[in-house]
């Protein structure tokens, strides 16, 4: 029987069997930011344990960092400067390379770990973050820990695990004009639950896949967190190798024979195996408090929860367009690569939006797409069509205590999780597409962007 | 860590699905690079009629008489879910609970609750449910929970087991095999030597 991508990696990286039938599985990567990176370095300094290779330990200043322009280490978030001042020293004590708050390559660690190359296909790359599955998107087992599992892998170098089972989706078929790939990310999680991917590893695999270019396949494989799977990865090809070729830490050239295997063999077996027909995905808008609760954006909302209805003020049977909205966010890991800022600006140049949005941002994903985006002139289409640009960082994507939306904001926003108090408390958000986010904060309400036509274009 | 060997307390209910731990522990409640002065924030959102000035909401579980000096939370599907701060676990930890049931655990919750002592037990939905506000029993050695006459059987990895019930470190346990990492490293090196990157100056 074949093996399939996840048991290639799992099994070229499977050091010894602990007592117990656990696996001591080796760690290429370690990637730390100030939020929960900073207690892991902590515990190291007072247990006096050490980093086993530090060239293979990143950090970034990226979560409590301030995102406006001119920024320094101060931040409004309560005691923010403390996690970054602490970082700051504890990287250097260990020896580790640190992206700082305003260094050239600063930015999301899942959008400045590929940009640097650090990521690669058929590494194990590990961080205190959930969305650390996005990496896989270059077919590297990518995951998120706890800070006591960071601890344990700059230590040992290893992690002790369970073999999850494994999980294909398949996504046959096109994408419709209009839907991207945070629309099939969505589309999954609500066919099959925000527990759908519990105890997986996730292959996303199929025509409509392969076709996404490398950010859009980081778009997805950033969601697979959110469907509970333990990671999502995607078999590299061309366009993989293409991307990470020449980045500061990628190798010089791809050559090894195990780059090449790094695919699912034809008669592999997954334990569970999903389909879904692209064709048939539109542009997908969360109505409740989560992921699992979002529909198509020309839908009505379903009776869920008594609770998330209460929270999100949406009854059941209300059309989800026409929400009327009051602010807009553009960034996150999910969807803050330029590619994304592109698609949004299409729709947004020329426009205003509407007068009742209060706060739209817009924050880049990295230093680097911030300059890229400047480059092409983006940041005035934002700032002309009312949004502010700023400084990279995860920002409003969750409330730390600082910053925040207007109170009893309603926000469509291109982040990854319309928990409750995500935003801030009694913040109700909309998770959607850059694309979806730009429409509705032109239009004022929940709008599908497929009906407001580009720069150009005949409506 | 404390090793668990049995764990009697009353079962508080938060019975929904897919609790996030923005929801265990807000962001805004996590003020320092430490794993202690958690508890207080523990909850908050639902804990507290306001969150600033700590009005505590007669109707959240958690501030019900009969929870007071609670060990045990009972969820729904899921429980875990959303980002991977490990200040969840510290907070309830440092709350007083030592285990939670539930149909299902986020992965990564999960992994965290094993690297603190704290006993995560999955069971089917409709058993958690009957436990609400009862006394019960967990055994972690038989893998049993029981409440009034009824038992029930509850599955652990054994590396997870062992780690509890003995209250392992996992870094020193495996630093113990620190020679088998190495000479693997030194392998590797040579196999993959791509993987490795130059030492930072």
């Amino acid at each position: 029987m074949g093996q399939t991508l996840f048991d290639k990696i799992w099994n070229a990286h499977r050091i010894a069997d602990t007592a117990g039938g656990a696996h001591l599985i080796a760690i290429d990567r370690v990637f730390l930011h100030e939020r929960t990176g900073a207690a892991a370095l902590r515990r190291m300094a007072e247990t006096g344990r050490k980093v086993l290779d530090r060239a293979r330990v990143f950090a970034v200043m990226d979560h409590i960092v301030d995102t406006r322009p001119g920024r320094g280490d101060g931040t409004l978030m309560p005691g923010g400067e403390g996690f970054i001042t602490e970082t700051r020293a504890a990287t250097h004590a260990a020896g580790i390379t640190l992206f700082d708050v305003n260094d050239r390559d600063q930015g999301i660690i899942h959008v400045i770990s590929p940009e640097q190359g650090i990521v690669l296909p058929g590494l194990t790359l590990v961080a205190p973050d959930s969305h650390t599955c996005t990496q896989g998107a270059f077919g590297a087992l990518a995951w998120g820990i706890g800070s006591s599992e960071a601890e344990h892998a700059m230590v040992t170098g290893t992690l002790r695990m369970e073999r999850p089972r494994t999980m294909r989706v398949t996504f046959s078929g096109a994408l419709s004009p209009g839907v991207t790939p945070k629309d099939m990310a969505l589309a999954l999680i609500a066919a099959h639950g925000a527990g759908g991917g519990a105890g997986h590893a996730v292959e996303f695999a199929g025509e409509a896949v392969r076709a996404l270019d490398m950010e859009g396949r980081m778009t997805l494989c950033n969601m697979a967190t959110e469907f509970s799977a333990m990671t999502g990865i995607i078999a590299p090809d061309a366009k993989t190798f293409g991307y990470l070729a020449g980045r500061p830490h990628a190798p010089e050239a791809f050559d090894d024979p195990y780059w090449s295997a790094l695919h699912s063999d034809e008669d592999a077996v997954f334990d569970h195996d999903i389909t879904i027909n692209a064709g048939t995905i539109a542009p997908m808008v969360s109505w409740g408090t989560s992921p699992e609760h979002t529909i198509p954006v020309t839908g009505t909302v379903p009776q869920g929860p008594e609770r998330a209805h209460d929270y999100i003020g949406l009854d059941a049977g209300a059309p989800l367009a026409g929400t009327p909205l009051d602010a807009a966010f553009i960034g996150s890991c999910t969807n803050s690569r330029i590619s994304d800022l592109r698609r949004a600006a299409a729709l947004l140049k020329g426009r205003r939006i509407a007068p009742g949005i209060r706060k739209a941002l817009v924050v880049p994903g990295s230093l680097a797409v911030k300059r890229q985006a400047e480059a092409e002139g983006l940041d005035k289409v934002f700032e002309a069509a009312g949004f502010e640009w700023r400084m990279s960082g995860c920002s409003l994507c969750f409330y730390a205590g600082g910053e925040g939306f207007p109170d009893g904001s309603r926000v469509i926003s291109s982040t990854n999780r319309n928990f409750e108090g995500r935003q801030g408390p009694g913040i109700r958000t909309h998770i959607a597409s850059p694309e979806t986010v730009a429409a509705s904060a032109i239009a004022g309400v929940i709008a599908d962007p497929r009906t407001v036509a580009r720069a150009g274009e005949p409506a | 860590m404390k090793p668990i060997a049995t764990i009697t307390s009353p079962g508080v209910p938060l019975l929904r699905d897919n609790i996030d731990t923005d929801t265990i522990i807000p962001s805004r409640e996590m003020t320092s690079t430490g794993r202690t002065g958690l508890a207080d924030g523990l909850f908050a959102p639902w804990r507290y009629t306001d969150a600033a000035t700590r009005v505590r909401d007669p109707a959240f579980a958690l501030n019900q008489r009969d929870a007071i000096g609670t060990r045990l939370l009972l969820a729904g599907k899921n429980f875990g879910c959303g980002s991977s701060r490990e200040h969840a676990v510290w907070a309830l930890a440092e709350f007083g609970i030592e285990a939670i049931i539930a149909p299902s655990f986020a992965p990564i919750f999960k992994g965290n609750c094993l690297r603190n002592g704290l006993l995560p037990v999955e069971l089917p939905e409709e058993v958690v449910r009957g436990l609400a506000w009862q006394m019960v029993e967990i055994d972690l050695d038989p893998q049993t929970v029981s409440a009034g006459s009824e038992r029930w059987h509850f599955d652990i990895d054994p590396e997870a087991k062992t780690m509890l019930a003995e209250g392992l470190d996992a870094i020193d346990l495996t630093l113990k095999q620190k020679p088998a990492i190495l000479q693997w490293l030194a392998n590797d090196r040579c196999t993959r030597p791509w993987a490795y990157l130059e030492k930072p100056t």
